[in-house]
C-alpha cells in the first residue's frame, strides 16, 4: 500500500510545511536536504545511526504492559512506550544523535539547538558530547528558571547556554534567536532542531530519525498481543514523539492516532498551548501549520505546566493529518496532567515527565470507555525527575 | 513604469543613488508615524520603507526588536500601519514600500491584504520570510494591484538563484549585504562590495539594486553607491534615533531630519556634469 506521506513533495503535507525562511538560509537548507537525502539511503551512516541506538542510547526501549493501572482504570489494556528510559531521558536522543551524525558527516564542527524543557538542550548536549561537537544552547530565561536542573546538566555536559530575554521569554523565542544565530554563522554551524518543526527538510528528518519508536512498538506488540493496537496516543508539543509513534501506522487505517495538546490552565481561559485543538492557519518558524496567533497575525503567548509542550505551533505533517482526519487531536489540562503523573507515580512506580503525563490524562479517559480486550500504546516519552520541583510547587508542597 | 521604478530613473538621471529609509510603523506610537516619515522625505529620503510589527522577526537584530516590542505594546496593526501609508501619501508622492514578515499577510488573506495595500497607497512589499519558492500566489494577488514585490538576495545565494531571483523581483533588488540580523555595523565589509559586483551584471538593465542590512553611516552610504548600487537602505540607525528620543518628539523629528539629510548627501555621486 502507498504511504500517506513518504517524502514531502517540495518540502509540503498538503498546504502545510514549506520553507518560509531569510533567503540567507535557503542554500543551508538545500545543503542539508541533499545531505540528508544521501545518508537516508546510506547504509553506512544507517548502521553507525544503530550502533548509537543500541550501544549508547539503549535502544530498544521496552513496551512495558502497565497491569495496575490498567486494572484500576478498568477497561482497554494500556501499553507504555518507555522512551523515560533512553538515554538521557526522554525520546529527544533519538533524533540528535540522528542530526548529529548528520551535522558531522556534513563537516559542521558547531552546533546549535534551542530547548524548552531542557530536554532536548540535554539530548543535544550528550549526543554531541558523545560526538565531538561544540555546542551551544539557547534557552528563554523563564524556561531556565523553571527546569534549572536541566540548565546545569547542559553545562556538565559542556554545552554553553545561553540565556533568551526577547518576547515571552520560551521555546518559540529560543527557537528565534537560533534561527537569528544560524543566519549569522549558517557557514560553519549546524541547527540541531528539536522537533518536527522548521523549515523543511527539518520535519522529516526529525519525523524519520523518532519513526524509531513506532517501529519497533509495532514489532513489540505483535510480538506481544499478535495484532495491532487499537489506539495509539502521544503527546504533542512540537510533535516529534508523536510522529515518531504514529509515522509507520499512518497506512494502518484500523489504528486510531490521537495526539494530545496542552489545554493549560483550560481552552476558555486563553492560557494554553494547543495549536492544533484551537489554533488557526498561520506561517511560524519557516512552515506553515497551525498556529496560536491573535487576530492580526501576532503569535501568542503560551501556558502549559509542562515547558516542553509549551509551543504556540505545531510540525505540519500533524496539521496535515488532522486535514485528512487521519489523526485527532485533544487536550489535556495542567491538573489532568498533574493528576495522571501522581497516578502513574503512585500504580506503576514510573515518574512520567509533565508532557506525555497529558497523554496518559487522556489514556485513562478513554480506555474506561474501552473494552477489555482492547489495546491503547501511550508513547510515555520522558521521565519526570526534571518535574519533581514544579509538580511539588503545583501542589503547594514545601521540599 | 510603476513609481518605485520612475524613481530610480529620475535619480540615476541626476547621477544619485536612492537613500531608501526603514522605520517600524507604531514606533514608538502609531500617532508618532506620520510625522517621522515626514522628517525622513524631508531630510530627503527617495523611498520610505515602513515596518509592519511582528512578534517574531527572526530577521532583525535587537534594535528591530526592541522597536517592534515598542509599537506593538502601543496596539500598532497591520490595518493601522496601512493607513500611515494613506496618511502620508495624501501629502507626498514618494514612493512607500512595507516590509512585514508573511504571518500578517497570510492572516489577512492575500486578497484582503493586497486590496487594502493598494487602496492606502503602498507601492511595494518587502517580505523577508517569503523566498520566492512560497510565493506564487503571493507574486499573483500583488500583479493584480500592481503593487511591487520586492525580493531578497543575501550573500549565501548561488548565481543560478539569483538570476531566478532577479526574474521575480519587481520595483528593486534588495540585496542582503551580510551574513546575520538588521543592524548597525561599524564598517562596510568587503564581502559587500563583492556582493554588490556579482549582482550587477545580472541586474543592470533590468532592475535597480539597492543594498541593506547594517548600512548605517554616510561613509557607509556613499561606499555602496560609488560601488555602482542604485540605492542603499538605512533602518536601525533611524530606530535608534526614535529610540532615544522616545519622550522628546520634537528633538526626535529634527534629528531623524538631519540624519535623512546627511545620509542623503552621500548618495550623490560627482557632480562634474553640472
Ligand atoms: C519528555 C518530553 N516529551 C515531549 C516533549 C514535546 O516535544 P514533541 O512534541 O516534539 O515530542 C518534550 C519537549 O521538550 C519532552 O521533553
Amino acid at each position: 500500500m502507498r504511504k500517506l506521506s513518504l517524502y514531502p513533495v517540495g518540502g509540503k503535507y498538503g498546504r502545510y510545511g514549506g520553507q518560509f525562511v531569510p533567503e540567507t538560509l535557503m542554500a543551508a537548507l538545500s545543503e542539508l536536504e541533499e545531505a540528508y537525502e544521501r545518508l537516508r539511503e546510506d547504509p553506512d551512516f544507517q548502521k553507525q545511526l544503530r550502533y548509537y541506538l543500541s550501544e549508547y542510547a539503549g535502544r530498544p526501549t521496552p513496551l512495558y504492559y502497565a497491569e495496575n493501572l490498567t486494572k484500576k482504570v478498568g477497561g482497554a489494556k494500556i501499553y507504555l512506550k518507555r522512551e523515560d528510559l533512553a538515554h538521557g531521558g526522554a525520546h529527544k536522543i533519538n533524533n540528535t544523535l540522528g542530526q548529529a551524525l548528520l551535522a558531522k558527516s556534513m563537516g559542521k564542527r558547531r552546533v546549535i539547538a534551542e530547548t524548552g524543557a531542557g530536554q532536548h538542550g540535554v539530548a543535544t548536549a550528550i549526543a554531541c558530547a558523545a560526538l565531538e561537537l561544540k555546542t551551544e544552547i539557547y534557552m528563554g530565561s523563564e524556561d531556565m528558571e523553571r527546569q534549572r536542573l536541566n540548565v546545569f546538566r547542559m553545562r556538565l555536559l559542556d554545552a554553553e547556554v545561553h540565556r533568551v530575554e526577547s518576547g515571552s521569554k520560551t521555546l518559540k523565542d529560543s527557537i528565534n534567536e537560533a534561527l537569528r544565530d544560524w543566519v549569522t554563522n549558517v557557514q560553519t554551524t549546524y541547527y540541531l532542531i528539536g522537533s518536527v518543526v522548521g523549515p523543511h527538510p527539518y520535519p522529516v528528518i526529525v519525523r524519520d530519525f523518532q519513526s524509531v519508536i513506532g517501529y519497533e512498538l509495532k514489532e513489540q506488540i505483535t510480538q506481544k498481543e499478535g495484532r495491532l493496537p487499537d489506539v495509539l496516543i502521544a503527546c504533542v508539543g512540537g510533535g516529534s514523539n508523536a510522529m515518531g509513534t504514529f509515522y509507520p501506522f499512518v497506512d494502518d487505517k484500523a489504528v486510531k492516532m490521537i495526539g494530545v495538546e496542552a489545554a493549560g490552565c483550560g481552552i476558555e481561559s486563553g492560557k494554553h498551548a494547543a495549536s492544533l485543538y484551537a489554533g488557526a492557519e498561520g506561517v511560524l518558524h519557516g512552515m506553515q501549520t497551525y498556529v496560536l496567533q491573535d487576530e492580526h497575525g501576532q503569535i501568542q503567548t503560551t501556558h502549559s505546566i509542562s515547558a516542553g509542550l509549551d509551543y504556540p505551533g505545531v510540525g505540519p505533517e500533524h496539521s496535515f493529518l488532522k486535514g485528512i482526519e487521519r489523526a485527532q487531536y485533544t487536550v489535556a489540562t495542567d491538573g489532568e496532567a498533574v493528576k495522571a503523573f501522581l497516578d502513574l507515580s503512585k500504580n506503576e512506580g514510573i515518574v512520567p515527565a509533565l508532557e506525555p503525563s497529558h497523554a496518559l490524562a487522556y489514556a485513562v479517559k478513554i480506555a474506561q470507555t474501552m473494552g477489555r480486550d482492547q489495546i491503547i500504546v501511550v508513547t510515555l516519552s520522558g521521565r519526570g525527575d526534571k518535574d519533581v520541583e514544579v509538580v511539588a510547587k503545583y501542589l503547594g508542597v514545601k521540599m | 513604469m510603476r513609481e518605485i521604478e520612475k524613481t530610480f530613473q529620475n535619480l540615476k538621471k541626476r547621477n544619485e543613488g536612492a537613500l531608501i529609509a526603514y522605520v517600524a510603523g507604531g514606533d514608538p506610537k502609531p500617532e508618532y508615524t506620520p510625522d517621522i516619515v515626514e522628517a525622513l522625505i524631508d531630510g530627503g529620503a527617495d523611498i520610505i520603507e515602513l515596518g509592519i510589527p511582528f512578534s517574531d522577526p527572526v530577521a532583525d537584530g535587537p534594535t528591530i526588536q526592541a522597536a517592534t516590542v515598542r509599537a506593538l505594546n502601543a496596539g500598532t496593526t497591520p490595518k493601522m500601519v496601512l493607513e500611515m501609508v494613506s496618511e502620508v501619501k495624501d501629502r507626498h508622492r514618494v514612493p512607500i514600500t512595507v516590509l512585514t514578515y508573511y504571518n500578517p499577510v497570510f492572516r489577512m488573506g492575500l486578497e484582503d491584504f493586497f486590496k487594502s495595500a493598494s487602496r492606502c497607497g503602498v507601492d511595494g512589499l518587502v517580505v523577508p520570510d517569503l523566498p520566492i519558492e512560497e510565493a506564487r500566489d503571493y507574486k499573483r494577488v500583488a500583479e493584480a494591484y500592481e503593487i511591487d514585490t520586492i525580493f531578497l538576495a543575501a550573500p549565501s545565494t548561488s548565481t543560478e538563484r539569483l538570476r531566478k531571483i532577479v526574474e521575480h523581483t519587481s520595483g528593486f533588488l534588495y540585496l542582503v549585504s551580510v551574513f546575520g540580523v538588521t543592524g548597525t555595523r561599524k564598517e562596510v565589509q568587503e564581502l559587500t562590495v563583492n556582493l554588490i559586483r556579482k549582482a550587477l551584471p545580472f541586474t543592470t538593465g533590468k532592475i535597480p539594486l539597492a543594498v541593506g542590512f547594517g548600512i548605517s553611516k554616510p561613509e557607509h552610504v556613499r561606499t555602496i553607491i560609488t560601488n555602482e548600487a542604485d540605492g542603499a537602505i538605512v533602518g536601525s540607525r533611524f530606530v535608534k534615533i526614535i529610540e532615544k528620543n522616545r519622550e522628546n518628539n520634537d528633538e526626535m523629528i529634527e534629528e531623524i531630519k538631519k540624519c535623512a539629510h546627511e545620509l542623503k548627501k552621500a548618495t550623490i555621486r560627482n557632480r562634474s556634469s553640472e
